[in-house]
């Protein structure tokens, strides 16, 4: 039979349109307005998991974000999504829905067994049980837990759907649209002030939606803010954390209601809103009471039972058990009654109330004094048994096949928490409540312990124009309120009723009473603490129905009250947030920007293969048809630039403009070496340290004038070195006039390298001379290229002559293209960075791997560059004993004693069994084939000339090496004066 | 998330600046020796409350800005240039 537990009127389900899901396979019909947690109560499904630690069957508990227990996986293939609550997910026709976390049939799950294993699988078993052997953590133990403790699968696809971010402003940010929640929007809204009205639901109105006699109010004042255009709604969307300065971040479901998004649609949107003033009304959560069994299908909170009856027009059972600690949850009696629910009994530890007496005159059994002592059933609550209050043992069992729990209201604080206001206790409402407020933010409503709907909505008035007038805006004219009698939230204290059997505190993580006195026992006695060593509150829920029940346990234990123990800290998410959400749009290729030089299609028209340079792509090599493999294109194109010519695209270095009447004291002060003894039109190299003297950067920096300096930097550095001088010239010497200017886009640059770059600058460059007397080495001058401004600088990385042009970088094509025009006689070859690598470790350059943050200038052989006199930043701290100790790993050569043994960068250096130093860059020589290397070793000149050992104990070898001076190729730098 | 109203740009996000922490040591000069230049790069009051500190708005006009920030609330109270002084109120 088709939703038998399906009232023919009432609620906010169209009753007219009918939608079809299947749960674990079989189909079932639902309506419109539906969750698919009501939808499966309208069928009489009733377990709709299990358990993650016990595998002890479980139902729906809740109606809303608190839902401990019914999470689902919804949809499958590639929009498989695990651990949705069924109490928020909003049926849609086609949708497929599974249980999670069984072994066998969700009726029958093989793992219960370790429901018999319990005494094992307490508190902290994780930490005790599977500590020893140490081996056997990561092949038995962890993939053992992971495959018994998981709940739901992940799809292992990508996700096809899209997210996107969004960014918004506002005067009044209103959170949760109950009766608090609207009525200080619409207070805030009549103001003029620009309103956000977040709402977690698809409906507006909170519990206004199981009060029938206040429709009405609610409609209009959904009509009102609707018409009013600073007013912005934002339905489905979850506030989940509040943090700095007014910032607070959401989520909001754009399509999780649909099959799919629909096209250019986005799945959910990540807001960030800033608001000036924020109003939360986030209402109240009911909690449990920790007894024997209050885990059974069947048990679930009175007020999801009201809710499921009245907003869904869905019976929760045939007979039902009220137990209640306070007047307010007696209307969920009312409620079932009113549907066609019996109420076999309301059981209550106090003596007598209003509410008690007004269900004995309805005719309900009424049991004052009493308490549930346990729970009858298998996958299925059958019965309650009640005792009385602190008798202990079981007592009488009343058939029911729902028992509906109220431990009392916990003020929905997480987002004020989380605002910075300190929480304080409520001793009518058993409950902690929003303290003093640190940021723009004011509770109101039910969130700060002011319940009823009448009562929330004349304190959300309120609170909306606080918030307005706060914002700037002149207060308006007062709202119309609803009227409705205020029921008693206070609850008599009752946290646990003790006996035999589980009596859960963490529903979804299975902590009971009684995991949370061993912390205890065990010295895990403050709140944070047994919370870790539990997992009390860790799960989806963050121990929305559960969590102060747990402090409580802990607090009769630690024999203190509870307002003493406190509550964990409240951290973002409030509710769960997908990972798409929060990675939005940037995945795949949008993680990060790709930077291309501006002659990235002659790389791609050439064939060159890419390599990733931070994130600029740059050629690693060209391969050509004929190569043998990789080593034979990066040989060739080496062999070329040693033979003949080659080019390569350096445009990536980085380029500053240092100009103004101090810029060469300032370059003085930044390098190691002298600039100000540099003549116009001369470049230099540098050595850049940190202040506490390791090496930071190195390059060549260009005189261009009395006053202006050209400063490269390496690729990796660029925007660090730019931030560094920056940075001095503010905080250091702001007396110095300078200004500094990144040039890298700018200009493009290319190198040209080999015994006859000197034949091939000359046919692309005119207005220079560029013989050697009149252009020598570390000569730099203006010229035209191919007829376009251009500047020559006669500088080498490679060992051989070589000249670098730079041109504003749109010209960079036609200028490479007449470079390989006029190469091609000399047999000119394009290099890509491989080839690059090749050559400086030949001539024994440092780069990246030998800067690499722990090196200093004398460790690189570069100690005499450190200039004598005057300041710098790096000088005094680079004079510490442990730095300039003649033991530290100094750079050397290093050449494979077998020419056909690779050693690696990475190698350890073994010198006397002992490892003493490192191989940072390793490659095979063109000019004496072989493999060579450059390392950093312990006494490095003592070993030049003997043979060590390179080993690579991850792959096992043990490669003879000789320690050779780095500097092996062209010592007297010839061939680049030549 | 903090806001940090930059003088020349308005008021922007935190995520287009670069935090260099406290603005209220100062290089050592020429005459500095290891002693003065150990303590200006390695110790920090890492006060408990209000605080001046460098902000780069390295998305922006790139000025290294000194910035009043209260290191509990995260309120930024005041922005000068480099050059100017703040005043740590209490201090
Ligand atoms: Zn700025």
């Amino acid at each position: 039979m088709s939703q038998r537990f399906r009232l023919p009127s009432g609620g906010h389900v169209d009753r007219s349109k009918r939608l079809s899901f299947t749960f674990d396979g079989r189909a079932y019909d639902g309506h419109h307005g539906d969750t698919l947690a009501a939808a499966l109560l309208a069928n009489g499904v009733r377990l709709v998991g299990r358990s993650f630690k016990y595998h002890r069957p479980r139902g729906i508990f809740s109606a809303g974000a608190e839902e401990p227990n019914a999470l689902v996986e919804l949809r499958d293939g590639a929009r498989r999504e695990p651990n949705t609550r069924a109490t928020v997910a909003e049926l849609f026709d086609g949708l497929a829905a599974t249980s999670q976390n069984h072994r066998g049939s969700l009726a029958f799950d093989w793992m219960a067994v370790n429901g018999l294993l319990a005494p094992w699988l307490g508190a902290g078993f994780y930490y005790k049980t599977f500590m020893w052997p140490a081996s056997f953590w990561e092949r038995v133990y962890e993939p053992m837990i992971r495959k018994a403790a998981g709940l739901g699968r992940a799809s292992g696809l990508p996700d096809p759907d899209h997210y996107e971010a969004a960014h918004a402003h506002c005067d009044v940010l209103v959170v949760g649209a109950g009766a608090a929640g609207l009525a200080a929007a619409r207070a805030a809204g009549a103001t003029g002030a620009r309103v956000i009205l977040a709402e977690q639901d698809f409906l507006l109105g909170g519990d206004l939606l199981n009060e029938p006699g206040l429709e009405v109010w609610r409609q209009e004042s959904i009509a009102a803010l609707e018409a009013m255009p600073e007013v912005t709604l934002l339905p489905r969307t979850t506030v989940f954390g509040f943090y700095d300065q007014g910032v607070l971040g959401a989520v909001e479901r754009v399509a999780d209601h649909l099959p799919q998004p629909p096209a250019h649609t986005a799945r959910q949107r990540y807001w960030t809103i800033r608001a000036k003033e924020v109003v939360l009304a986030t209402g109240a959560h009911e909690r449990i009471i920790a007894f024997p069994g209050n885990d059974r299908p069947g048990v679930m909170l009175a007020g999801a039972a009201r809710t499921y009856a009245r907003r869904y027009g869905v019976r929760a059972g045939e007979t039902a058990a009220l137990f209640a600690t306070q007047d307010a949850a007696y209307d969920a009696a009312f409620a079932l009654a009113e549907a066609g629910t019996r109420i076999a009994a309301i059981i209550d530890p106090r003596g007598d109330s209003a509410a008690m007496q007004r269900a004995r005159e309805a005719g309900f059994t009424v049991k004052p004094g009493c308490v549930v002592t346990g729970t009858v059933g298998g996958n299925a609550l059958r019965g309650v048994e009640i005792g009385a209050v602190g008798s202990g043992g079981r007592g009488d069992a009343v058939p029911a096949d729902v028992l509906m729990v109220s431990g009392g209201w916990n003020p929905a604080v997480h987002l004020a928490s989380m605002s910075g206001s300190a929480l304080s206790w409520d001793e009518a409402l058993l409950a902690f409540v929003p303290g003093a407020a640190s940021q723009h933010e004011r509770s109101a409503g039910a969130c700060r312990g002011v319940n009823g709907i009448g009562a929330a909505a004349a304190d959300g008035a309120a609170a909306g124009q606080a918030a307005a007038v706060a914002a700037g805006f002149a207060a308006a004219p007062a709202i119309t309120l609803p009227e409705a009698p205020a029921p008693d939230h206070r609850p008599y204290e009752l946290w646990e009723v003790k006996g035999r059997g589980k009596a859960f505190v963490d529903i979804q993580d299975d902590v009971t009473a009684n995991d949370i006195r061993l912390a205890h026992r065990e010295g895990y006695s403050h709140i944070e603490h047994a919370k870790r060593y539990t997992t009390h509150a860790m799960g989806t829920d963050q121990g929305k129905v559960g969590g102060l029940v747990g402090a409580a346990v802990l607090a009769e234990a630690r024999e203190e009250p509870v307002a003493k123990v406190g509550l964990p800290r409240f951290r973002p998410y409030t509710s769960p947030v997908a990972w798409g959400a929060i990675a939005g749009g940037e995945v795949g290729q949008h993680f990060q920007p790709v930077r291309r030089t501006a002659l990235h299609g002659v790389h791609e028209a050439l064939g060159a293969v890419w390599m990733d340079a931070g994130i600029w792509k740059r050629p690693a090599y060209y391969p050509k048809a004929g190569d043998a493999d990789a080593w034979a294109s990066v040989k060739r194109e080496a062999r070329a630039v040693r033979e003949r010519v080659g080019v390569c695209d350096v445009s990536t270095l980085g380029k500053i403009v240092v100009e103004g009447p101090d810029a060469a004291t300032f370059l003085d002060r930044v390098y190691a070496n002298t600039f100000s003894t540099l003549q116009v039109g001369r470049a230099r190299y540098g050595l850049m340290l940190r202040e506490d003297g390791i090496v930071f950067d190195d390059g060549t920096t260009t005189r261009l004038g009395h006053d202006r300096f050209f400063v490269t930097t390496t690729t990796a550095q660029a925007g660090p070195v730019m931030q560094h001088l920056e940075f001095h010239l503010a905080s250091a010497w702001p007396d110095l006039d300078v200004s500094l200017a990144s040039v890298t886009d700018q200009w493009a640059a290319m190198s040209i390298a080999g015994p006859k770059a000197r034949e091939v600058v000359a046919a692309v460059v005119t207005g220079l001379d560029v013989s050697n007397e009149a252009f020598p080495f570390m000569a730099v001058a203006d010229c035209l290229a191919t007829g376009v401004p251009a500047r020559l600088f006669r500088i080498s990385f490679s060992g051989e002559l070589a000249y670098e042009i730079a041109m504003p970088a749109g010209y960079a094509a036609q200028v490479w293209r007449a470079v390989l025009a006029a190469g091609a006689p000399h047999g000119i070859e394009p290099y890509g960075v491989e080839a690059l690598g090749l050559l400086r470790i030949e001539k024994g350059h440092v780069a990246g791997s030998e800067l690499n943050g722990q090196t200093t200038a004398q460790d690189l052989g570069l100690g005499r560059m450190l200039k004598k006199k005057g300041d710098f930043i790096g000088r005094v701290l680079a004079q510490r004993p442990g730095m300039t100790d003649p033991s530290r790993p100094r750079l050397v050569g290093l050449r494979s004693v077998d020419p056909a043994r690779q050693i690696r960068a990475g190698c350890h250096l073994i010198v006397d069994g002992r490892s003493q130093g490192w191989i940072s860059s390793a490659t095979q020589s063109v000019v004496d084939p072989g493999w060579i290397g450059l390392g950093l070793l312990r006494d490095g000149e003592t070993h030049i000339g003997s043979v060590i050992v390179a080993a690579n104990p991850l792959m096992g070898e043990e490669v003879p090496v000789k320690v050779v001076s780095p500097h092996g190729y062209d010592a007297e730098n010839l061939r680049v004066r030549a | 998330m903090l806001r940090i109203p930059c003088p020349h740009c308005g008021a922007r996000d935190e995520v287009e600046f670069i935090y260099r922490g406290d603005a209220t040591v100062t290089r050592p000069g020429p005459d500095g020796d290891v002693g003065a230049f150990h303590d200006y790069l390695y110790l920090r009051r890492n006060p408990r409350g209000w605080q001046v500190e460098w902000w780069q708005h390295n998305g922006g006009c790139r000025t290294f800005l000194k910035v009043l920030r209260h290191t509990v609330t995260h309120e930024v109270r005041a922005v000068a240039t480099a050059t100017e002084t703040l005043e740590v109120p209490g201090a």
